[in-house]
C-alpha cells in the first residue's frame, strides 16, 4: 500500500531514491539541498537503503564518482544546487557523452554574485547545453514522482543519457506537503534492475572509456548524444504512460491548464505554475480569456507540444527564472526556435521575474498581463521584460 | 620471442604483457615504462583511470588502445574522485577489490594532474580510505601540454613558463613534496619508485595490492621531450636522481618509514650528475646549483631521519 504522509521536496527525492535502490551515493551538502543526501545517509545507516555513500570533499568529485561508479554498471544517485552544480558543469558534458544514466536531484537556487542561496532556475538552466535530460516540478509529489520518472528514461537502450529534477529552492525544498510514497514493489516492476549493457568496466572485459577521438569520429559521438536526446521524446510519453498505469499520477511535458478558448496563455515551469494557476482562475472569473502551461519537460525541449500550445493563443507570455544576458530569458530562446518558421504563430512576450527567492505575487502577474494585453490590443511592446524590479534602488 | 617457460620462472619481473607495441608514446618516455610495469604487475583485472595528460594520447585514440585492461578516461583533476567511485561501484557488485586476487582500480595521474589540480580530489580518495592504487607518474612538469612548469618541476629548471631569458626567469620553488602531504593522510602504505629501478617499483606495487586501504606511489618517469635530454639516457637519469638521493626511493608502511635507495651509509652522488644530462637545467648557475644542492641534502637528511625515528 501506498503511505500517504507529509514531507518537503528534499524529503521525497531521497525516498524517491530510496524507491529507485542505487548503489552508489556520492554528495556534497549545499544549501538547499543538503537534506537529501542527508536523509539517504540516514537510510543507509537504517539499513533501509543498501548502497555505498561516499562522502565525497566537493560537487566536482560527488558528480565524478557518480560517473566512475555508473560506468562501473551501477545506478547512481547525487543531489546538488547552484554553486555546486556549475561546480559540475564540465562533468555534466562527460556523464552526458560517456553515456551514463546518472540521476541528479536539484534545489533550483540562483547563481552568485551576489550570493543569493534562494530560489530562481538559473542552475539547471545554465546546464541545459551538457546533453542532460531536464525535469521540473511543481510540488513535492512532483519531485518524488520525476525522479523515479527520470530513472526510467535515462536508462532506456535509446537514451542512455543523465538527468536531473529540479525543484523550487526553499518554496518546495524546505516545504512540507503532502506525499504519497509509492509501493516499492511497484516501484522495482517500474524501474527494474539497472543492467547495463552498453559500457561498463567489466574486469572479465576490457573496454575503454571516454577515450581521445579526432575530429574524424568526435562529431559522430556527438551526434548519438543528440539522437539520444531525440529518442527520450517518445521514451518519455512512454515512461509517463507507464507511470500513470501504475501509479495512476498523470504526468505531461507540457500541462496545460484553462487553454482551450484562451487569448494570452502564460508559461512557466515549478512551482510558479501554481502560482499561475490560480492566477488564471482569479482572471477568468473577471472574464479575461487566459489559460496556463507548464513545461515538465524542459529537455529535451517538447517543440512538438509547444507548436500545439502556441496554435491555442494569440500570444505566449513566457515566465522565467533564469536569463540569458542580451537575449532574454532560455524558454524565450527555446519558443522562438520552436516557433520560427510556423506559418502561424502567436506574439511571444519573456518576462524575468522571481530570481534570487523573489515572491511572485498577482501584483507582478498584473504588470505582465498589462504588457501581453498590449500586445494583444495591436500596441507597441518590450519583447524581454524584467517585472517587480524595484527601480528605487536601482 | 617466445620466452621458455623454465627462464619465465626466474626472472625478476613478469613476463605477461598487458600493454603493447602501437603506443603513441615519444621515445624514452618514463610514464609509457610505468603503465607497462603497472599491468606486468596487475595483469588484466586492472581497471585503469586516466585523467587528460600525456596517458590519454599514449593509450592511443579512438577506435585504438594499448591496453589489455579496462581503461577510463576522465578530466583532468578528477582521478581521486573516479576510482572512488569506480571502487565504491564494483564492492556494491560484489567484486572483490584489492588483496591478491581482487580487481585492482589504479588512478594513473601525472604531476600536474596530482600535485596541482588534482591534490583535491586525491586527497578525499586518501582521506576517505577507498581500496585503489594511486600512481602520479611524475615527469615534473605539463609535458601534453607542451612542458609547463607544475609544483612538482625542481628548482633551477627551464620550461616553457619558466623560460629563463634576461632575468634569469627559471623555476623558482622548489619541488613540492607530494608524497609528505599524502602521508599526512596516515595512509597504509606510500612509497616512491623510479622506472631506472623496475623490480623496486614491482615489488612496491604488489605490496600495494595486498595491504587495504589507498596506496599512493609517486613514480619518477623521465620525460626527454620535456627534459631535453637524450631519448637513450632517461633510465641513467632516472637512476642518477635516486643515486644522489634528488629522488630517494623509499616506503611508508602503517607509520614505518623504509629507505630502499640510496644507502644511507653512503655520501649521494653529487647533484650536477643528475642535471648535467638534461637540456632543462643548463642555464643554472653555479650558484643555482648549490642552492639545489643544498635542499636536496637538507631533505635527504630529514629523510634519513625520519627512518631513524620511525622506521
Amino acid at each position: 500500500m501506498p503511505i500517504r504522509t507529509v514531507m518537503k521536496a528534499n524529503e521525497a527525492a531521497a525516498w524517491a531514491a530510496k524507491l529507485a535502490k542505487p548503489k552508489v551515493i556520492a554528495a556534497f551538502p549545499i544549501t538547499p539541498s543538503t537534506l537529501v543526501p542527508e536523509k539517504i545517509s540516514e537510510f543507509v545507516a537504517n539499513g533501509e537503503l543498501d548502497a555505498e555513500f561516499i562522502k565525497v570533499e566537493s560537487e566536482h568529485s560527488a558528480i565524478s564518482a557518480c560517473v566512475g561508479a555508473s560506468a562501473a554498471g551501477v545506478r547512481t544517485f547525487t543531489a546538488t544546487a547552484s554553486q555546486g552544480l556549475a561546480l559540475m558543469h564540465e562533468v555534466l558534458f562527460i556523464a552526458a557523452g560517456m553515456r551514463l544514466p546518472i540521476v541528479m536531484a536539484i534545489g533550483n537556487r540562483s547563481l552568485s554574485a551576489p550570493i543569493n542561496i534562494w530560489n530562481d532556475w538559473q542552475d539547471s538552466i545554465s546546464e541545459r547545453d551538457t546533453g542532460w535530460l531536464q525535469f521540473y516540478a511543481e510540488n513535492n509529489q512532483e519531485a518524488l514522482d520525476l525522479i523515479l520518472i527520470a530513472y526510467k528514461v535515462a536508462e532506456d537502450e535509446r537514451v542512455l543519457l543523465p538527468a536531473m529534477v529540479g525543484f523550487d529552492a526553499f518554496i518546495l525544498t524546505h516545504t512540507v506537503e503532502p506525499v504519497e510514497i509509492p509501493d516499492q514493489e511497484l516501484v522495482d516492476e517500474f524501474l527494474g534492475e539497472y543492467e547495463p549493457k552498453h559500457a561498463y568496466v567489466d574486469p572479465k572485459r576490457p573496454i575503454t572509456q571516454g577515450t581521445l577521438a579526432f575530429p574524424a569520429h568526435y562529431m559522430e559521438a556527438r551526434y548519438t548524444v543528440w539522437e539520444a536526446n531525440e529518442n527520450a521524446r517518445k521514451v518519455i510519453d512512454e515512461a509517463f504512460a507507464e507511470f500513470e498505469k501504475k501509479f495512476g499520477r498523470k504526468y505531461q511535458k507540457i500541462e496545460e491548464y484553462r487553454t482551450d478558448d484562451a487569448e494570452i496563455i502564460f508559461v512557466t515551469m515549478g512551482s510558479l505554475a501554481g502560482t499561475v494557476k490560480e492566477y488564471v482562475d482569479h482572471l477568468r472569473e473577471k472574464g479575461i480569456k487566459v489559460g496556463a502551461a507548464k513545461l515538465t519537460v524542459y529537455r529535451p525541449f517538447p517543440i512538438e507540444e509547444v507548436r500545439a500550445l502556441a496554435k491555442k493563443a494569440k500570444v505566449l507570455a513566457l515566465l522565467e527564472k533564469n536569463v540569458t544576458f542580451s537575449v532574454g530569458g532560455a524558454l524565450f530562446q527555446d519558443f522562438s526556435r520552436a516557433l520560427i518558421n510556423e506559418k502561424e504563430k502567436p506574439i511571444i512576450i519573456d518576462y524575468i521575474l522571481g530570481l534570487g527567492g523573489r515572491d511572485v505575487t498577482f501584483q507582478n502577474l498584473d504588470e505582465a498581463l498589462a504588457i501581453a494585453q498590449k500586445a494583444l490590443n495591436g500596441e507597441e511592446f518590450e519583447e524581454v521584460n524584467w517585472i517587480g524590479l524595484r527601480k528605487e534602488i536601482l | 620471442m617466445e620466452i621458455p617457460e623454465n627462464v619465465k620462472k626466474r626472472l625478476s619481473i613478469p613476463a605477461e604483457e598487458h600493454f603493447f607495441a602501437g603506443h603513441t608514446a615519444c621515445q624514452g618516455c618514463g610514464a609509457s615504462l610505468g603503465i607497462r610495469y603497472v599491468l606486468k604487475a596487475y595483469g588484466r583485472k586492472t581497471i585503469f583511470v586516466i585523467p587528460a595528460c600525456c596517458s590519454t594520447i599514449i593509450a592511443g585514440p579512438w577506435p585504438y588502445t594499448a591496453l589489455d585492461a579496462n581503461l577510463f578516461h576522465t578530466a583532468f583533476e578528477t582521478t581521486g574522485a573516479v576510482i572512488s567511485g569506480i571502487e565504491a561501484a564494483l564492492k556494491a557488485r560484489g567484486i572483490k577489490v584489492k588483496g591478491e586476487d581482487g580487481v585492482m582500480v589504479v588512478g594513473w595521474a601525472g604531476d600536474g594532474g596530482t600535485a596541482d589540480i588534482g591534490l583535491q580530489a586525491l586527497s578525499g580518495f586518501l582521506e576517505r580510505g577507498h581500496d585503489a592504487v594511486y600512481i602520479m607518474y611524475d615527469n615534473e612538469a605539463y609535458m601534453n601540454t607542451g612542458i609547463q612548469r607544475s609544483s612538482s618541476t625542481p628548482y633551477g629548471a627551464w620550461t616553457t613558463n619558466t623560460p629563463g631569458g634576461k632575468r634569469h626567469f627559471l623555476e623558482k620553488r622548489h619541488k613540492k613534496k607530494v608524497i609528505d602531504i599524502v602521508i599526512a593522510h596516515e595512509v597504509p602504505y606510500a612509497a616512491t619508485a623510479s622506472v631506472a629501478f623496475p623490480e623496486d617499483f614491482i615489488r612496491k606495487l604488489k605490496k600495494a595490492r595486498k595491504i587495504p586501504g589507498p596506496s599512493f606511489i609517486q613514480l619518477f618517469s623521465p620525460c626527454p621531450t620535456g627534459w631535453r635530454s637524450p631519448t637513450d639516457k632517461s633510465i641513467e637519469i632516472a637512476r642518477l636522481a635516486v643515486q644522489t638521493a634528488y629522488f630517494p626511493l623509499f616506503e611508508y608502511e602503517n607509520g614505518k618509514y623504509k629507505i630502499n635507495m640510496p644507502s644511507p651509509k653512503k655520501e649521494p652522488k653529487p647533484i650536477e650528475e643528475f642535471l648535467k644530462l638534461q637540456g632543462r637545467f643548463k642555464y643554472m648557475t653555479k650558484e643555482d646549483i648549490e642552492n639545489l644542492q643544498s635542499w636536496v641534502l637538507r631533505e635527504w637528511e630529514k629523510l634519513k631521519k625520519l627512518a631513524e625515528v620511525f622506521g
